[in-house]
């Protein structure tokens, strides 16, 4: 449980300290009038639709943190047998990051204004997702065939598990931005255009985060890494 | 008092307050065209509330029911001759899973949550009103699908509430076919629905807060929802996670969970799962679950106590942190339910470490709660006392915890009813008179009437002490060593006759315990109609859902403008008010002669 523990850490440290430059110290006994700053926070659609997906993907970080601990908790018993890591696998890995890249594109040319870049850039990005998710399902019947079923070695069980899940997320991220496409196709502006590509981007970058872990565990770089800590400390 | 305005100077600061800098950019409220969208598949976080208070306290009554059952049958084995060991075993499961779930949690978050966000913080609706209807729907959906359960080839899963495998998925389980799968896929529902739920009482709270109302200001009940909230959003995945894996298990043949086993003489088809694993994620939900059921039930008994004792709650900040530590907490501390796993046993002292630790924050709101009560002007009205019988009801249960939550003394009394007693005070009994207190208190600004006082008190009396009946004498039955989840006793040497006597004690309490909770569903049917005018304020409350303009508060909640938040939430017994309360939006006999004085900050 240490992943989801430490993930928790994190969180609680930003919670923390959001808490405190919120005056969790100040008296509130004492105070009468109309507090907080000047300047009103940006209290509008847009900042909220942000704030909700930065909650939401605290979710989904729990989600992925939990099932890398249930992960390495079962790995550590002994009749693990880590899966051969089908080639496709990095093929996907630099499709995803590309789709990562062209919604950032996507995203900074709707800060420019710049519509024609938004469109090349939703387009790449929503093609190449599509495309990473068909390699995953490849990966699947690569190790399929190779005999590395379901229901064999737990390994291969939390292989497709979590390539499962996070295929599962990257769907549900390809359903918003196939919205924000629809809406692009039919012609709206870029006004309409730029919450929900910025929001997409977003997820684009944290689901290819949660994936390069994935992957690190996957191919059992992360129990190497334990491994050569564990040398050097002792 | 020092004034603070931390800069700039209040811009027309008339009691109205308005402040046109902040309705710019607010976002467009939803507005219903027809009956259906009004009420039926409503955006408003109001109706959604009612909606989910009263579907929980629907499958809640089915969950009753069960209990009962389960009472008759330990009572007077085999006089009702359709529960079999099996069906016991089910009743036992629904039960629990239905109470702790699709009950308590749902009521507080879903329920209370979306009541009072908005009106409390002077918001005009949840952030994402049409993801607040969704996560209704989908609660409905999972509820029926629990409840299909019972219809389902073999019945619901026996399992036990932990669903523990390999116990779970074996032949000879009741419900192994149909109905284990049934319960994952609507504990999975669930989640999903929640989680759309929490992430608009989250960004409510961050986003949608009224001009002045700084977190610092925001009544207790608010704090506790909100954290509870997040907890449970960083919690429930975990039971999410355990129920894919084991719906894995069951469906596709994997072995995340299921050891190589042998089943009447055979091999099962497993091989290699760990079973602790499934215990470890399932406690990862369960203990927070515990404190995400029981923070918005602090939060509210703090501002029931606080209002009808009318003074101003006792060491707020101190509060505040006790929330925010008890939910960090509450994350580190799950493996004490599993002293008697098998895990290593040098996790013992650890996690006996942590559930010690957090008696010291739960500790100090309990002082908290009876110095605020100290020399305050109490008022026994029906929500007073369920809030009173709240505290006491929480530090006996709390005070059992402290044994469970020692290694040496929880090994003896582990699958015991001492255990089933210790969680029933703490987490069934407790946070159940909240919600009955909390109903009490704002059904006359749901429903704009009050509630018949008569009917609340004859309930509040037989449900404390009933509920002190059934279960205080079940820790002794526990102590004698009569274990939970037997079918029955038979033939035991170390318990003597005299527990069957006490069974039938607890049994007939129970009944009437539960019989009684029909008068509260009376009276709220019957007030509906015919319970006295509340007017917008009747228990002279500081919070803000007490000062819209109409009642029950109207689509919008404020009329054309939302209001400024000018002080905190507890001005009781204000010494020179004109009244022994000042609303939180007035600004008060000093800022109205003062003019805009501004002092710098007191942080």
């Amino acid at each position: 449980m240490s992943v989801i523990l430490l993930f928790l850490t994190g969180i609680l440290a930003i919670a923390f300290g959001w808490l405190w430059r919120q005056g969790i110290l100040t008296k509130p006994w004492l105070e009468v009038g109309v507090a907080g700053p000047a300047a009103p926070p940006d209290r509008s659609p847009a900042r909220g639709a942000r704030v909700g997906l930065a909650v939401f993907l605290a979710v989904v970080g729990s989600l992925f943190a939990l099932s890398a601990s249930a992960y390495l908790m079962r790995a550590g018993l002994g009749d693990w047998e880590a899966v051969r890591m089908p080639g496709i696998v990095w093929v996907n890995t630099s499709v995803l990051a590309l789709s990562s890249i062209a919604l950032e594109t996507a995203r900074l040319a709707a800060r420019r204004d710049d519509i024609e870049g938004v469109r090349a850039g939703v387009r790449a990005g929503a093609l190449t997702a599509l495309l990473f998710l068909a390699g995953q399902w490849l990966a699947w019947r690569q190790l399929h065939a190779e005999g590395y079923f379901l229901a064999g070695n737990p390994a291969t069980a939390f292989f497709y598990l979590l390539t499962g899940l996070h295929g599962l997320h990257v769907a549900g991220g390809l359903v918003v931005l196939g919205r924000v496409a629809w809406r692009m196709e039919r012609g709206a502006g870029i006004a309409r255009l730029r919450l929900g590509v910025d929001l997409c981007a977003t997820y684009w970058h944290a689901l290819l985060l949660i994936w390069l872990v994935l992957l690190g565990l996957l191919a059992n770089w992360v129990g190497d890494f334990v491994a050569i800590c564990r040398q050097l400390l002792t | 008092m020092v004034d603070v305005t931390h800069g700039g100077s209040i811009s027309g600061g008339t009691a109205s307050g308005a402040a046109p800098a902040f309705e710019v950019g607010e976002p467009d409220l939803y507005h219903p065209r027809s009956w259906v969208t009004k009420y039926v598949f409503s955006q408003d976080a109001k109706v959604i509330a009612i909606q989910y208070g009263l579907t929980a306290m629907a499958i809640g009554l089915v969950a009753l029911v069960l209990s009962w059952l389960m009472r008759m049958q330990l009572a007077f084995p085999g006089l009702l001759p359709f529960i079999d060991a099996d069906h016991y075993y089910q009743f036992i499961t629904m039960h629990g899973m239905i109470m702790v779930v699709y009950l308590l949690t749902a009521l507080f978050l879903g329920g209370f949550g979306n009541y009072l966000i908005p009106l409390m913080l002077g918001a005009r609706d949840m952030m994402f009103p049409y993801l607040n209807m969704l996560s209704y729907w989908i609660y409905l959906a999972a509820v029926l699908l629990l409840v299909a359960g019972f219809f389902v080839p073999g019945g619901p899963t026996g399992a036990g509430w932990t669903l523990y495998p390999p116990q779970a998925i074996l032949a000879n389980t009741p419900g192994q076919s149909w109905g284990i799968v049934v319960m994952l896929v609507s504990l999975m529902l669930f989640i999903i629905g929640f989680t759309m739920g929490g992430l608009n009482y989250v960004v409510t709270v961050l986003q949608g807060r009224t001009r002045g109302m700084t977190l610092m200001r925001m009544p207790l009940t608010i704090w506790g929802i909100f954290t509870a909230t997040v907890m449970a959003l960083l919690a429930f995945p975990a039971l999410f996670v355990g129920a894919v894996m084991m719906l894995f298990d069951r469906l596709l043949g994997t072995s995340f969970f299921m050891p190589a086993i042998v089943v009447t003489g055979e091999q099962a088809p497993y091989g290699g799962g760990s079973p602790i694993l499934f215990q470890h994620l399932f406690w990862f939900f369960g203990h927070p679950e515990v404190y995400i059921v029981a923070l918005p039930a602090f939060g509210i008994v703090s501002d029931l106590i606080s209002t009808h004792a009318r003074k101003n709650i006792f060491g707020y900040r101190m509060m505040v942190w006790a929330i925010v530590g008890i939910g960090a907490l509450s994350f580190v501390v799950w493996a004490h339910h599993m002293y008697v796993s098998g895990m290593n046993p040098g996790f013992g002292f650890f996690f006996a470490t942590t559930t010690l630790i957090i008696a010291i924050p739960t500790a100090l709101k309990v002082y908290n709660w009876v110095l605020t009560l100290w020399r305050g002007d109490i008022h026994f009205t029906v929500p007073m006392l369920f809030a009173l019988g709240f505290i006491v009801t929480f530090i006996n249960g709390g005070l059992t915890g402290l044994f469970l939550g020692n290694v040496v003394v929880d090994v003896p009394l582990s699958d015991t009813m001492f255990v089933v007693a210790h969680f029933h005070m703490v987490m069934g009994v407790a946070p159940i008179l909240v919600i009955f207190g909390a109903i009490y208190h704002w059904y006359p600004k749901i429903t704009g009437r009050m509630l018949n006082t008569t009917l609340g008190k004859v309930h509040f009396w037989v449900t404390f002490l009933g509920a002190y009946l059934i279960f205080f004498p079940m820790h002794y039955l526990g102590l004698l060593g009569v274990p939970r989840r037997y079918f029955e006793m038979g033939e035991t040497a170390f318990v003597p006759a005299s527990a069957a006597t006490l069974n039938v004690f607890i049994t007939i309490t129970a009944l009437v315990v539960g019989a009684t909770q029909m008068l509260f569903l009376f009276n709220l049917a019957w007030s509906l109609r015919h319970g006295r005018e509340a007017g917008g304020n009747p228990w002279r409350a500081t919070t803000l859902e007490w000062q819209t303009p109409e009642t029950p508060p109207a689509h919008g909640n404020w009329g054309a403008e939302r209001p400024v938040v000018y002080r905190w939430a507890y001005d009781y017994s204000v010494p020179g008010a004109s009244q022994d309360f000042l609303p939180q939006n007035d600004p008060g006999p000093d800022l109205a002669s003062s003019g805009e004085t501004v002092a710098e900050g007191v942080r």
